[in-house]
């Protein structure tokens, strides 16, 4: 029964310590260890937002036309909105199975700080979402013929882009966690905060693709992504707290 | 803490208040529209390239100024119904939400009626114009999430920590849609950054800024006292009060 | 006073459908902020009078 096992993997935080201060690079490290184990062991959760990319990205030059001329110059804006929609499909996951099975409260009420659990779910939800779907960005880009230079910028646009959508989408994930219809409803919350990073990240891939520099792009993302590291986790800590003992 | 900041913590205070307010406001806020709206209308002078099109700008600048400045508003009074669980002003910022939203439709609907004896077409992916879309979608959000949970004060403080990561979030939408736009297409069309308006264009438009102003505290007065009788349904003033118009 | 007749003012210089839709609108959208405030007030006055009449003949 890998549904019993599951049950009593111990949390992270409840890990015993032997002396009470707090190691915010210990918990982070046992949440991740526990987070991506538990994911491994749902392998269907993994693959269902891959396929969802592919299915998208095929759609465009059925809907729009599969002249190679046009499905270049369409293709950075519909790889980037493509792997944006795929994080989004993933977010209603983040939290639901803890919140079902009451680990998430446990986490709540644990003396851990929250923001570093949160960032550890986060990462790991990212390792295991952004993370493949970057790896299968030159995949889509060969599909609809983006031009080998703009490869390299879509990945790395990707890489650095992704981990802020996992961080944004936490909230919005966060806030809706004790909802039963929230699928829906973190798409109407998160989508309009995605845009800066949908505009940075087609911009970079555009650049690489007409052979401008890159870096500034990569860079501006680069700063996204600190602004975001920096300050969602508080903002999921905070959200966490309130949709769960509210 | 000064002592008005707690009293502004009791809702009997503030429907109090509010009610004492409210008909000068109400005063103010439809004189100075009509004025302003006739003077930008009829004694404005007319633009030289646009000729009298640009009268809409009478409308569409305060309405596309105040849906930015409620945002603001709602996210300030969440971040302190937040921080000190002050009943008041979560009901502010519930409040805020629907009247920005409206706005933030008035101003992108004169927008594109503006648009299109100016550039042709109802809409152009203008930077302004984009941004306050995104800032319609903002406020759609918060409605939609307000409307989902039931527990009110789980709504408010969770509206709340949505409102503030949108106020983090509009600075950076703002310029990455100026730059976006840039990017895209030739910043031909700069309606509002004319230099050198002559006062008999810019006095009204100043006057129905302040004029929308005091619109907004009506409005937002008059639907924060239906929430303070909706919430304060159980206490005793609010059954006299009830008990008063029955009488 | 920028136009010379009334029917000058109503014309805009050839633009006047689109100023005075957009006003139109912009009058629906005030009117419609202030009179769903006292309508709502209306409601939840005479809703929080029925409730109180119920409890009254229950006691």
């Amino acid at each position: 029964m890998p549904m019993l096992e599951t049950k009593l993997q111990p949390l992270a935080v409840l890990e015993p310590d032997s002396d009470t201060e707090y190691r915010p690079g210990r918990i982070l490290l046992l949440t991740l260890k526990r987070e991506l184990r538990l994911a491994l062991r749902r392998r269907s959760d993994l693959v269902n937002p891959l396929i969802f990319f592919l299915m998208v990205a095929t759609l465009f030059p059925l809907g729009v036309s599969p002249e190679p001329s046009v499905l270049a110059t369409l293709a950075p804006g519909v790889v980037w909105v493509a792997a944006l929609l795929s994080t989004l499909l993933a977010m209603d996951s983040l939290f639901r199975s803890d919140y079902e099975d009451g680990s998430l409260e446990q986490i709540l009420l644990s003396p851990q700080p929250l923001f570093v659990v949160v960032f550890g779910k986060v990462l790991a939800h990212w390792m295991m979402t952004g993370l493949p779907l970057t790896l299968m960005a030159p995949l889509i880009g060969v599909m609809l013929f983006l031009p080998a230079e703009g490869m390299g910028g879509l990945v790395l646009s990707l890489l650095i882009g992704t981990p802020t959508l996992s961080l944004v989408g936490a909230i919005g994930a966060a806030l809706t966690v004790g909802l039963r219809k929230g699928g829906v409803l973190i798409s109407l919350l998160v989508l309009p905060l995605y845009i800066p990073v949908l505009i940075f990240g087609t911009a970079a891939v555009e650049a690489a693709v007409t052979g401008l520099p890159v870096a500034g792009h990569l860079a501006l993302l680069g700063a996204l992504l600190a602004l975001g590291a920096a300050l969602a986790p508080l903002a999921i800590a905070a959200a966490l707290r309130i949709s769960v003992s509210g | 803490m000064p002592r008005w900041f707690y009293q502004l913590a009791s809702p009997r205070w503030c429907y109090q208040i509010t009610g004492k307010l409210l008909p000068g406001f109400a005063i103010a806020a439809g004189l100075l529209i009509l004025f302003g709206t006739v003077w930008g209308l009829a004694f404005a002078p007319p633009d030289y390239q646009q000729g009298n099109s640009f009268r809409i700008i009478y409308l569409h600048v305060p309405t596309a100024y105040m849906a930015q400045s409620i945002y603001m508003t709602m996210a300030l009074a969440g971040a302190i119904g937040l921080i000190w669980k002050m009943k008041v002003a979560d009901m502010v910022a519930k409040s805020c939400a629907p009247i920005g939203a409206s706005l933030a439709v008035l101003a992108l609907a004169t927008g594109a009626i503006w648009g299109k004896p100016t550039w042709g077409s109802w809409w152009v992916w203008d930077a302004r114009l984009t941004s306050m879309l995104i800032l319609l979608f903002l406020y759609l959000g918060i409605m939609a999430l307000n409307s989902a949970i039931e527990s009110e004060s789980t709504a408010a403080q969770s509206t709340a920590v949505l409102a503030l990561v949108g106020l983090v979030n509009i600075p950076i939408i703002k310029y990455s849609v100026d730059w976006w736009n840039t990017l895209h297409q030739p910043a031909t069309f700069k309606i509002t950054e004319k230099p050198a308006m002559p006062p008999d264009m810019w006095i009204p438009l100043l006057i129905l800024v302040i004029g929308f102003y005091c619109f907004f505290a009506v409005v937002l007065m008059m639907r924060l006292r239906n929430e303070i009788i909706r919430r304060e349904r159980r206490s005793g003033w609010v059954r006299e009060l009830l008990m008063q118009q029955r009488g | 006073m920028s136009f010379d007749s009334f029917s000058d003012f109503i014309a805009m210089g050839g633009h006047g459908l689109y100023v005075w839709s957009s006003y139109a609108l912009g009058l629906a959208v005030l009117l419609a902020n202030i009179i769903s405030p006292i309508m709502a007030r209306k409601r939840l006055i005479a809703e929080q009078l029925r409730r109180i009449r119920r409890e009254e003949a229950q006691s």
